[in-house]
């Protein structure tokens, strides 16, 4: 500890920190540019320099370290003196055009000008100007208004991964920009627009389109992925004009991905449901909210008395609200009927009596910082949850995020696809999908054979197999480490052998001593499996259907949908249309898509994410609830208010004024669930082969997840959208296919054939190919797994 | 494109003079060489070729191709004689030897002859105060200039 004197006041301190870090959290105010808490230090823009006595001259504070006894004067003549003349000295080169900019108003520049710059300049010559570069849909840049701070350049460094943005050049002629102008591609890219202090980067969705104090801020919950990442939503009247990141360190720290960014685009899709409609001979009817409502009803009423109750299904995309989610299932288990369920990407189900009600994280994100061992299984991490894997990145990379690459971790991954991750792998096992079961067989083995217990039919399953040495090396690296887990993630999930990829992850775990981290599960898995959106729970003797079951059967004559588009959300969506066709459907959905069309009967408008209030259940277990944003366009109405017409149509008698009352039911049937044990699992069953060919890999793509964000204009304008419509394979599979980039291929999956252009994609291992789930291609094909057929 | 055998061969020198895990350390003297193969200037490729043999960004090699004088971003001539204009060779006559150099060559600070043999640049202090004034040519220092001494030295050469 070290005791200095700011601004005549004492204060005790760390030793190490910064001057600037005691001043803030002083709350005494130095003006900075360059300086961020959560990026290095870089001290080039000169702003918060200080007099410290006995010191020659005035200091930066961003990069003094503190001494005991120190003595710090931030608005002394000679501190003043040097902040106003480095204020004069950005400002001769930055245009005076805040009327048309838009961080006109919550501009950082604009801010410390007030405080610190003159009201005339004395720069007669005239002022350099930089050409603005395209460098994507998601920024917008106006170079000339750069003043070098390099915050951007930092971010991608050191918290985005890669290094896309560089100051090239030297002095005056130092220009931000990226190598040869190519487009940002980062999944964090839109932080840059937040660190940025003046309107050099700004987003280009919003340009132009909204004043910061038009503007009222809203608190919302990110709704596309498990981590649950605080937001605001910018508002003007009744439209989300932006969103930006609310800090929490507990989740996500001051940053965003770009899909919780930009995904509110979708809510002005073209194809919003604006008023309840009702099929009629074939023909699409506006009516008004009551009939639409009691023919809903009367329908769902007639099946079940004449198919029976069994033959009722309800059905909810995983970013439905946990209140929509309890009303769902309440409706539809008091017609009769268990076939209801919000696992669309799952398709082995068969282990859910054993396994954990929800998957979750084993340990908060705070805790990932300290891992020393970490094995990916089946994820895509840095795309499917990018801020779970930043926190992967500090903890395996020498001090915490720096410039340093030093490993001082190691990660090793068990993954179909050779993923460009931005942190160091120790080592790898990439091999096809019919290979992931004996891939982590050996590791088991492995760990057995040097002495962890595991159970007699597992080690019966596994006694067979070989073990090499990567797979040796994992065991020793996992059992070692102070602070070891394992990430299972989205791949694994939609893995037809999921159940025995659970039994294997969860024995390594513990066989290891790890923690058992699920990722990639949609943003209210928890919620909605703890509201009871499942086909199984306390009260179920034999559970209903699952959602793949549910889509597949042809007992199910009546459906409820929320929030959903099976034609592109299913595990199979190609095979679901037309058996959809055959069904009683009813959506609830902020959409209505030419598919819905064809196969709804009634189409119920519904509000989406920031348009609802309710809560969620993050990977944490953490409930977090939040108002509506926004109203709902013309007559959608949030769901939660659709259903408790719906169910008291049905005679179930329910009556809550507001979700926040559903929420207090669900706060009682959380605690009653208690703490979720990760490492929850049955043995090992088979290590059965999956069938032999080339291999599909479905990937869930990154801007495809759900409704909204596929409706997302930006997003799916970005490379990582863009990539998802190809088909992938490796250099040595296009050689024997005789195919080449940019070629169109015939593919062809359960008795389904289309045409997608060729990809080559060194991450696909020999004899699989890479097709996107979520996209146009998906809801043709087939299966997120399985078997394709190429043809030239 | 990719880089021939013996450039590759000139980084994998510099290469060996760090710790193996400070590739990027070489950055500088795997640019010079791939300068000196290419005719005395750098392309983009060539630059992306020298990141990715370095496995660094490729915007971090152009960021020190472009912060150095001595890399070039346009063909220059076979000559290329950086004139030094700072404070010594100011006060000892440096202008007198950029006007005398533009006139015998008939071309200003920054252009290329149309003979491609001359190119003349402005560079910032090469540390040879002692010998001022002085400019270098490709790699070799003439100090002590005289106007008589530039006709010279442009006569000696080839």
């Amino acid at each position: 500890m070290a005791s200095i004197e700011i601004d005549g006041k004492i204060f005790e301190a760390e030793n190490g920190q910064m001057l600037i870090e005691v001043a803030d959290a002083a709350g005494i105010p130095i003006p900075r540019f360059c300086y961020h808490e959560k990026l290095s230090v870089s001290a080039n823009c000169r702003m918060c320099l200080v007099e410290v006595e006995n010191a020659p001259k005035p200091l930066p504070a961003c990069a003094t370290p503190i001494m005991d006894g120190m003595k710090v004067h931030t608005r002394s003549d000679l501190a003043r003196e040097a902040q106003n003349s480095v204020m004069e000295f950005l400002l001769i080169n930055h245009p005076l055009d805040c009327p048309i900019c838009d961080q006109g108003g919550e501009c950082e520049l604009q801010d410390v000008a007030i405080g610190y710059g003159q009201d005339a300049s004395r720069f007669a010559e005239i002022k350099r100007a930089v050409p603005s570069k395209d460098i994507g849909p998601l920024i917008a840049t106006d170079m000339t208004r750069c003043i070098h701070c390099t915050r951007c350049v930092r971010f991608g460094v050191e918290i985005g991964g890669v290094k896309e943005m560089g100051a090239p050049g030297r002095g005056e002629h130092t220009k931000i920009t990226t190598f040869l102008d190519a487009g940002i591609s980062s999944e964090l890219s839109g932080n840059m627009i937040d660190v940025c202090p003046v309107g050099a980067l700004t987003s280009k969705p919003f340009r132009f389109s909204a004043r910061a104090w038009e503007l009222t801020q809203r608190d919302g919950i990110a709704a596309h992925d498990s981590l649950g990442a605080n937001i605001h939503y910018h508002v003007r009247g009744q439209q989300v004009m932006r969103v930006s990141p609310k800090s929490n360190e507990d989740l996500n720290e001051v940053w965003l991905s770009d899909r919780d960014r930009f995904s509110y685009q979708g809510l002005s899709a073209e194809d919003r449901l604006l008023k309840p409609q009702i099929k009629v001979d074939g023909q699409w009817q506006e009516t008004d909210w009551q009939t639409a409502l009691q023919a809903a009803a009367d329908n769902l009423q007639q099946i079940q008395s004449t198919e029976g109750a069994s033959s009722l299904a309800a059905l909810a995309s995983g970013n439905s609200t946990s209140e929509e989610g309890y009303l769902l299932q309440k409706t539809l288990r008091h017609l009769g009927s268990d076939n209801i369920d919000h696992r669309l990407n799952q398709i082995d189900v068969s282990d859910q009596a054993s396994a954990p009600l929800y998957a979750g994280f084993g340990q908060s994100p705070e805790a990932m910082e300290n891992i020393n061992s970490a094995l990916i299984i089946g994820s895509n991490l840095r795309k499917e949850q990018a801020l779970i894997n930043h926190r992967l990145r500090k903890a395996v990379l020498k001090d915490r995020g720096l410039i340093s690459e030093e490993c001082i971790g190691d990660v090793w991954a068990v993954n179909p696809l050779d993923y460009e991750l931005n942190l160091p792998l120790k080592g790898k096992l990439i091999s096809t999908p019919d290979q992931t079961l004996s891939d982590l067989a050996g590791i088991l083995k492995a760990l057995q054979e040097s002495g962890a217990s595991i159970d007699a039919q597992t080690a019966d399953i596994i006694a067979s197999v070989d073990v090499n040495e990567t797979q040796k090396a994992i065991a020793e690296s996992l059992q070692a480490a102070e602070n070891s887990s394992l990430f299972v993630g989205q791949l694994a999930a939609s893995h037809p052998q999921f159940s025995q990829i659970r039994s294997l992850a969860t024995q390594i775990a513990k066989a290891s001593n790890s923690v058992l981290n699920y990722v990639g599960f949609s943003a209210n898995h928890a919620g909605l499996s703890l509201a009871g959106v499942l086909p199984l729970g306390q009260a179920v003797d034999t559970a209903g259907l699952d959602a793949n079951n549910i889509l597949n059967s042809a007992d199910i004559k009546g459906l409820v949908l929320l929030n959903l588009e099976p034609e592109q959300d299913a595990w199979n969506s190609a095979a679901v249309v037309d058996k959809l066709k055959q069904s009683f459907v009813i959506s609830i959905s902020p959409y209505a898509s030419d598919a819905a069309k064809d196969y709804a009967d009634v189409l119920l408008p519904s509000a989406a994410f920031a348009e609802t209030s309710g809560s969620y259940v993050n990977a944490l277990g953490q409930q977090q609830s939040f108002s509506a944003a926004v109203k709902a366009p013309a007559d959608a109405r949030p769901a939660w208010k659709i259903l408790r017409v719906l169910a008291n149509l049905l005679g179930l008698n329910i009556d809550y004024d507001n979700s926040a009352q559903i929420t207090a039911e669900l706060v009682d049937i959380a605690k009653q669930a208690g703490d979720i044990d990760n490492l929850q699992a049955a043995s090992l069953n088979n290590l059965e082969m999956l069938k032999s060919g080339i291999q599909r890999i479905g990937e869930r793509g990154l801007y495809h997840v759900d409704s909204v964000v596929r409706r997302a204009r930006a997003l799916q304008a970005t490379e990582d959208a863009r990539l998802c419509e190809a088909i992938h394979l490796s250099p040595a599979q296009a050689q024997d296919l005789q195919v080449f980039a940019g070629q169109s291929l015939k593919v062809k999956q359960d008795g389904n054939e289309i045409t997608m252009q060729v990809m080559i994609n060194a991450q696909v291992p020999q004899g699989a190919a890479l097709v996107y789930a979520g996209t146009a291609a998906h809801s043709q094909l087939g299966g997120c797994y399985g078997v394709l057929e190429l043809s030239a | 494109m990719s880089l021939s055998p013996e450039v590759t061969a000139k980084i994998d020198h510099w290469i060996s003079k760090y710790p193996p895990e400070r590739k990027q350390s070489a950055v500088m003297g795997a640019l010079a060489a791939v300068q000196d193969d290419n005719g005395g200037w750098l392309t983009p490729e060539l630059i992306d070729e020298v990141a990715k043999y370095l496995e660094m960004p490729a915007i971090s090699v152009q960021e020190v191709a472009t912060f150095y004088g001595m890399y070039e971003h346009k063909p220059v001539g076979k000559y290329k004689i950086g004139i030094c204009t700072n404070i010594s060779c100011l006060l000892c006559g440096s202008d007198d030897v950029v006007s005398h150099l533009e006139k015998k060559l008939d071309i200003k600070m920054g252009e290329t002859s149309e003979d491609q043999r001359f190119t003349l640049k402005e560079v910032e202090c090469l540390g040879a105060c002692g010998g001022a004034p002085m400019f270098q040519i490709n790699r070799d220092y003439y100090e002590n200039l005289t106007l008589d001494k530039i006709d010279t030295i442009l006569d000696e050469l080839d």
